[in-house]
């Protein structure tokens, strides 16, 4: 499994370098909803590093449907949907490659709307750099969900509409516990129980997605 | 010889539509079944059941001696398959697309430019995305594919179209090296004379059941 795993994260991350997707519409994305809710809290200093870690997981959020899509669309044509099944990789591993490529695009992007964080809403820096075990626990579960539900719709007409309407709800417990743990550790005490909350939605996505993406990719 | 392919009464679904109604079907190891039929006949449904791609709804089937209703998976990795729309990354080389698989395969990747080369790809044309190469040329990557995975069963689904003149001599070069080294070759056409040539059984499909089945020039050239 871990062997395949590699292999189609490798390609995943290779298409990625070739299209740069995540550089040219992800992250300006990202980026551009952070500045847009700067721009509607207003100047006031106290309410945009009181609104901050909200937005800034709002903004992740938003920003990782589009990685999501991206992810799934590189099987989504019959032709590679059919290669990929007929090479015989572990439908665990594929799951698992393409999680893990998809997080580490989503860290990129997480660690560009920190940076704007520290910009646009006045944070502390090393207050913030301690939330990198928050962010990380957090982006294995968005990188879980997105690709699970990607292989859902994947293939499907309406997949670029559906798949926002599905992995939002499901992403509401991250984007709670995201921002809870980022606020607690921005004023200055831990992540506590949240980090806990989050590494548990981690595990669980990813070992549901192990179980379930081999039945979604190939329907009896 | 043995059978490859065995089918009963084989019905597959498209939806809720019956693409395969009923199909009896009997294919020797070794041998290249060719398939036509007008469009809709079920052609390209009944390469994709042979391949483990699409379910057996009822009815038996088994393929290299695996349960289609229960063993696809375990077929799947015997199986080669040239389809209508491109197997290809776009946005990898062809060499590339043919390292990947070979790599998933754990065979040597090496193998992916002997193939490439076979197939007239060499240089530039093995290097470049391969959105970048025409139709026909995507399609001779699709037979280096083959050709570098040899399966133990070869689907091809209209395999000449897009190809030049050169293309499709190298593709029933292809197909015979194959047959030859013990490989089963099923290909669909709309060209009776050319798969006549190279085939050893000609069938034809018609709204999803076999119409008639008939005797090709490589069966009595063989014989």
């Amino acid at each position: 499994m871990w062997r395949d795993a590699v292999l189609v994260c490798g390609k995943d991350l290779r298409i990625e370098a070739r299209t740069r997707v995540l550089l040219w519409q992800v992250v300006p994305f990202g980026v551009l909803a952070l500045i847009l809710f700067a721009l509607a809290l207003g100047p006031s200093e106290v309410a945009l590093r009181h609104g901050a870690p909200g937005l800034l997981w709002l903004a992740l959020l938003l920003a990782s449907v589009l990685a999501s899509s991206r992810s799934a669309a590189i099987e989504a044509t019959e032709g590679t949907r059919a290669t990929v099944r007929l090479l015989g990789l572990d439908a665990g591993g594929v799951f698992l490659g393409k999680a893990i490529a998809l997080g580490v695009q989503l860290l990129v992007l997480a660690g560009v709307l920190e940076l704007g964080l520290l910009v646009l809403f006045h944070v502390d820096g090393g207050r913030l750099a301690l939330t990198t075990p928050i962010c990380l626990l957090a982006v294995a579960a968005l990188a879980a969900v997105g690709t699970l539900y990607g292989a859902l719709v994947a293939g499907t007409e309406v997949s670029v509409t559906l798949l926002p309407l599905l992995v939002l709800p499901a992403l509401a417990p991250v984007l709670i516990a995201g921002e809870r743990g980022t606020a607690s550790v921005l004023a200055g005490g831990g992540p506590g129980r949240w980090a806990i909350v989050l590494a548990v939605m981690a595990v669980v996505y990813l070992a549901v997605g192990v179980v379930l993406y081999g039945p979604l990719e190939d329907p009896a | 010889m043995a059978p490859a392919v065995t089918l009963r009464s084989a019905v597959a679904l498209l939806g809720r539509f019956p693409a395969l109604a009923g199909v009896d079907l009997d294919v020797e190891e070794g041998t290249v079944l060719a398939v036509l039929g007008p469009n809709g006949a079920g052609k390209t449904s009944l390469l994709h059941l042979l391949g483990g791609l699409l379910a057996l709804r009822s009815g038996t089937g088994r393929v290299l001696g695996c349960d289609l209703a229960t063993q696809r998976r375990a077929l799947r990795p015997q199986v080669g398959l040239l389809g209508h729309a491109s197997t290809l990354y776009p946005e990898l080389s062809a060499a590339e697309n043919l390292a990947f698989g070979l790599r998933a395969m754990r065979r040597p990747a090496s193998d992916g430019a002997v193939a490439l080369e076979r197939v007239g790809l060499i240089g530039a044309l093995a290097t470049v995305p391969s959105r970048s190469l025409s139709a026909g040329q995507q399609r001779r990557v699709g037979l280096a594919w083959l050709a570098a995975r040899r399966p133990a069963l070869w689907l091809l689904d209209e395999p000449s179209a897009g190809l030049d003149e050169d293309g499709r001599e190298l593709c029933d070069a292809l197909v015979e090296e194959a047959v030859r080294g013990g490989a089963t070759v099923v290909l669909s056409s709309h060209d009776p004379d050319r798969v006549a040539r190279i085939a050893d059984l000609v069938v034809d499909l018609a709204g999803g059941v076999v119409a008639q089945v008939r005797v090709g020039e490589r069966a009595r050239r063989v014989a």
